[in-house]
């Protein structure tokens, strides 16, 4: 029995383009189609506990923003399933259901498009809390101020639209927003990464004070290390729709396992005091749609050998609380 | 030794329907030869304004109201267009955030190559091709020769930086503003790309102006940091010198709210307030209001350009003391 | 001049709308045909109160003063401006009325068109897949043939009248909406926006109408202002032909068409005039829709 409150449990996600017409026309004609799947998750797994925060890292591909919006209930996994305190999510009633769902918010990356340009702040935020029954018709106006008050706005902004605000501003409504509804958890997909760097620190600042004050816990989508090293307490890394390694914060930037997190380390910008010359990781990144055999890795990877490109390494503990998929470790 | 780029009080304004928004404010900076200027800001700040001054291309209601941007010595400020086209790709070129302003997606490599060539060198259609088959392998496109016959969506977003970049060096211009190129990519690429543009300025003597929102990316880059905040150029100096001692609050401030220089765990030292709107700049030094040192006069006039120590020129009336700064 | 007067009244945050009102009067024409537009509407109703005459009111309308010609007065005094057609009908009136017929006409077909077409277009996109091919292929099959050959069948079918007109007109319009609000919608669903209102666990019906819908609007603008004018001239077509509105309230192409046979005989106010009132409106309402396709189309603007 895990003490996780969300839990992924061997979740995987394809996305497919179904032929269209004229491609199932051309097929019968005799043209080549196929079907394009995209594994953008490949048997994931991944808990929150209770008011802990965890750091997920990735690049472009790896499935961070997928994993994220199906811990959040907005996409079905093809494969697995979402436990929510113990339970399948999908085996819940419509009641339970829904109070799984609210449990689980989400604060998105554009400050912009994740707020609907034609309401109000009122209704942006209020509008669930009244639909929900959360909040009586009567004292909702009070619950507003309160909610933008703790996020940092000014009550009286709650009559003017999304267009009228700044981006740092916009990221705290969108903020209010999800709080509204009362949730544990709160999934931050790159949250931070459009706003101005004097912003960034603002918004940080509020997600650790809400921490604090309401004992949330957040699922921390990045590719920011910098900012997971300062935030989280556990840290996932994601490439190319597999963990390949899962540790607590302290120990996985202090000694990474993975050739790519450490290779990913190493690359992470930093302010330096002066100009040096950069190693960086060869290769491109593959494509999620023909993804090399094996360790996803392998083609990157110095330490590659021939047992890299044809078998899959397993996600294994390699010490109390640390997971990590490489061959590597079992050399040892 | 004359400097390859000289801008001298430059100011840049556009004329809107709501007002002048005076986006570059009597800004001056230089380029030695073969040197990399990070050109650091957030929004609005004015450092791609800066950037598209300098390369000709501001538009209207834009204007380059005063000022002047000399490229080798030669004035750049009230060219016609004929003489820009003999300048611009030829002897600055331009990388953009996104690669695809510079590619053009319905033609092949080879083709956008060869006519880039062609439009200012009078060399034959092989040698042409030969030459931007060189281009590409100098920034590390594995089999040129196969890349060449490609169209710009068949490459990923990292290779297609890098064929902008190699399409900028085709005919060793004496300076690339590059803007913004690597903040879509993904952190490794990210890398490879600053790696391969410092071998690349080392190697040609091409002086860069790296125009950027993320003092991480330029601080191990350039040589120098320029930094702007609304429209001004606030703090200018040797790279080194204005990360480990930054005399103005405003660099002060951005390098103490990154997380790496603060306790884990503990909220980070943020810089209140928000970026004001360049038409309702609040009186004095535009920075005033969020500014941990301000006193009285810093909102009676703003703050002419100062030269300190060690080669850093600044607009504060307050600095910070030299021995105030993080480790 | 106007530009100025202009500036000082704006505050300083610039709403859409406010940027929106301000890029449009800068065009001159586009103004002008929005007044006219104005001008048309409100004579079409408030036919009853300027008209000089009923042209529907057989009381006062004599045999004896048809085909007055214009600036004429009859024998009792009356004064006709546009002259008057075979039954001694004053052109003005008849002419006002028969806006007024094709106006409400061509206006409520495209209201119940948007309405009919803007509900499957944006559930098609929300709910993509079977729900999608099946309204899209019904547009795609109605978008293949000629609107005029649908009205015509569906008219030939139903017999004439007012509500069959609007029927038809409504039936060949519904799938221009349709896809237009579509390819919007398809578009903005995939914002954070609507994943946000997901998230929050609200229901369906909520999430298409109130979150997805207004933002798919704007652009409808333009296609339903184009739509008018295009139902306006199909109706005249229709009445034209003789299978639009009845004889006994003509729309502007039945007064056309009453008119036509005396075109040849010199009499041409009678057809000529109807004529150049349905060329004004079309052309009014066209050059608007242009321009506000290039003022709400943020392509065109830097």
């Amino acid at each position: 029995m895990s003490d996780f409150l969300i839990e992924a449990r061997d979740v995987s996600k394809r996305f497919s383009q179904e032929p269209d017409l004229a491609a199932k026309v051309a097929g019968l004609l005799g043209a080549k189609t196929k079907r394009i799947v995209v594994h953008a998750l490949d048997h994931v797994s991944l808990g929150i506990r209770e008011g802990e925060v965890v750091g997920l890292v990735g690049e472009s591909g790896s499935g961070k923003s997928t994993l994220g919006r199906i811990i959040a209930g907005i996409w079905e996994p093809s494969d697995g399933e979402i436990f929510f305190a113990g339970t399948a999510r999908n085996g819940l009633n419509d009641v339970q259901r829904r109070a799984a769902d609210l449990a689980v918010q989400m604060v998105f990356q554009d400050p912009m498009s994740s707020l609907n340009p034609r309401m109000r702040v009122a209704q942006i935020v209020g509008e669930a809390p009244q639909y929900h029954g959360i909040v009586p018709q009567a004292e909702i106006g009070a619950y507003l101020a309160d909610l933008l008050q703790k996020v940092g706005l000014d009550p009286s902004f709650a009559e003017r639209y999304p267009h009228q605000f700044s981006g740092g501003q916009r990221a705290r409504i969108g903020i209010a927003r999800a709080l509204a509804v009362k949730p544990r958890v709160i999934v931050a997909d790159e949250a931070i990464a459009a706003l101005d760097v004097s912003i960034q620190a603002q918004v940080i600042n509020l997600f650790m004070k809400l921490r604090a004050e309401l004992g949330l816990a957040y699922l921390f989508i990045s590719h920011d290390l910098g900012v997971v090293r300062h935030l989280a307490d556990r840290v996932a890394i994601l490439y190319l729709g597999r963990i390949v390694e899962s540790a607590p914060a302290s120990e996985l930037f202090r000694a990474p396992n993975h050739p790519y997190t450490v290779a990913l380390l190493a690359n992470m910008p930093k302010v330096e005091t002066g100009k040096h010359a950069f190693a960086p990781l060869e290769g491109e990144i593959p494509s999620p749609i023909n993804p090399p055999t094996g360790c996803h890795f392998h083609p990157r990877c110095a330490h590659a050998t021939a047992r890299c490109t044809a078998e899959v390494p397993a996600l294994r503990e390699i010490a109390p609380g640390r997971m990590a998929a490489c061959h590597l470790n079992d050399a040892v | 030794m004359s400097a390859t780029l000289e801008v001298k009080d430059l100011s840049t304004h556009f004329f809107t329907r709501a007002g002048v928004v005076k986006a570059v404010d009597s800004i001056s900076f230089s380029v030695e030869r073969g040197q990399v200027l990070g050109l650091v800001g957030e929004s609005g700040s004015g450092k791609t304004v800066t950037g598209l001054s300098i390369m000709g291309l501001v538009d209207r209601p834009g204007r380059i109201v005063s000022g002047s941007i000399k490229l080798a010595g030669q004035e750049l400020v009230g060219l016609s267009e004929r003489d820009w086209r003999t300048i611009r790709g030829r002897k600055i070129a331009m990388i953009f955030q996104d690669p695809m302003m510079t590619l053009n997606p319905v033609l092949r490599i080879d083709t956008q190559m060869i006519e880039t060539v062609l439009a200012h060198a009078d060399v034959s259609r092989e040698s042409a091709r030969e030459r931007s088959r060189q281009a590409l392998s100098r920034v590390g496109i594995p089999s040129p020769d196969e890349r060449l016959t490609a169209y710009p969506h068949q490459f990923s977003g990292g290779m297609r930086q890098r064929v902008a970049i190699a399409i900028a060096l085709l005919h060793d211009p004496e300076l690339i503003i590059a803007d913004e190129p690597t903040t879509a990519l993904d952190v490794t690429i990210q890398a490879q790309i600053i790696a391969q543009v410092q071998k690349l300025a080392a190697e040609t003597g091409t002086s860069i102006v790296w125009v950027t929102h993320d003092l991480a990316v330029v601080s191990g880059l350039s040589d120098r940091l320029a930094v702007m905040y609304a429209g001004r150029l606030i703090e200018e100096g040797p790279t080194a010198e204005v990360l480990r001692h930054p005399h103005h609050p405003y660099t002060l401030g951005l390098l103490n709210s990154l997380p790496i220089n603060n306790p884990q765990g503990q909220p980070l030292n943020q810089i209140p307030g928000s970026t004001p709107s360049l038409l309702r700049l609040p009186p004095g030094c535009p920075f005033g209001p969020r500014c941990s040192h301000r006193q009285d006069d810093c909102a009676s006039a703003a703050p002419p350009e100062t030269s300190v120590d060690h080669g850093v020129r600044l607009r504060c009336f307050h600095p910070v003391a030299r021995q105030g700064a993080l480790a | 001049m106007t530009d100025a007067a202009l500036v000082t009244t704006l505050p300083p945050v610039e709403t859409p709308f406010r940027i929106f009102v301000s890029d449009f009067v800068r065009n001159k024409i586009a103004v002008s045909a929005l007044a006219i537009i104005v001008v048309l509407a409100l004579l079409a109703i408030f036919a009853p109160w300027v008209t000089p005459q009923n042209p529907y009111d057989l009381t006062q309308i004599s045999i004896f003063d048809n085909m007055l010609k214009p600036g004429e007065k009859s024998m009792d005094g009356k004064f006709f401006l546009l002259g008057s057609d075979e039954q001694g009908r004053d052109m003005l009136s008849a002419m006002i009325y028969g806006l007024r017929m094709s106006l409400f006409v061509s206006a409520t077909a495209t209201a119940i068109a948007l309405l009919v077409g803007v509900s499957m277009g944006v559930t098609a996109a929300y709910f993509g897949g079977r729900v999608d091919t099946a309204i899209m292929r019904l547009v795609d099959l109605q978008l293949s043939f000629p609107a005029i050959l649908i009205a015509l069948i569906l008219l030939a079918a139903l017999g004439k009248g007012i509500d069959k007109v609007i029927l038809a007109l409504m039936l060949v319009q519904w799938a221009y909406y349709a896809r237009t609000v579509r390819g919007n919608a398809l578009v903005e669903r995939r914002r954070e926006y609507i994943e946000a209102a997901q998230c929050l666990a609200l229901p369906r019906y909520i999430i298409i109408f109130k979150h997805l819908l207004p933002n798919c609007l704007p652009p409808l603008i333009v296609v339903a202002t184009v739509q008018v004018a295009h139902a306006i001239s199909l109706e005249a077509t229709l009445s034209f032909l003789g299978v639009g509105v009845p004889i006994t309230e003509p729309s502007l192409g039945l007064l056309i068409s009453n008119g036509y046979k005396y075109i040849l005989s010199g009499k041409y106010w009678v057809s000529v005039f109807p004529g150049l009132m349905l060329l004004l409106t079309i052309l009014s309402i066209n050059l608007v829709g242009d321009h506000l396709r290039d003022v709400l189309n943020p392509r065109l603007k830097a």
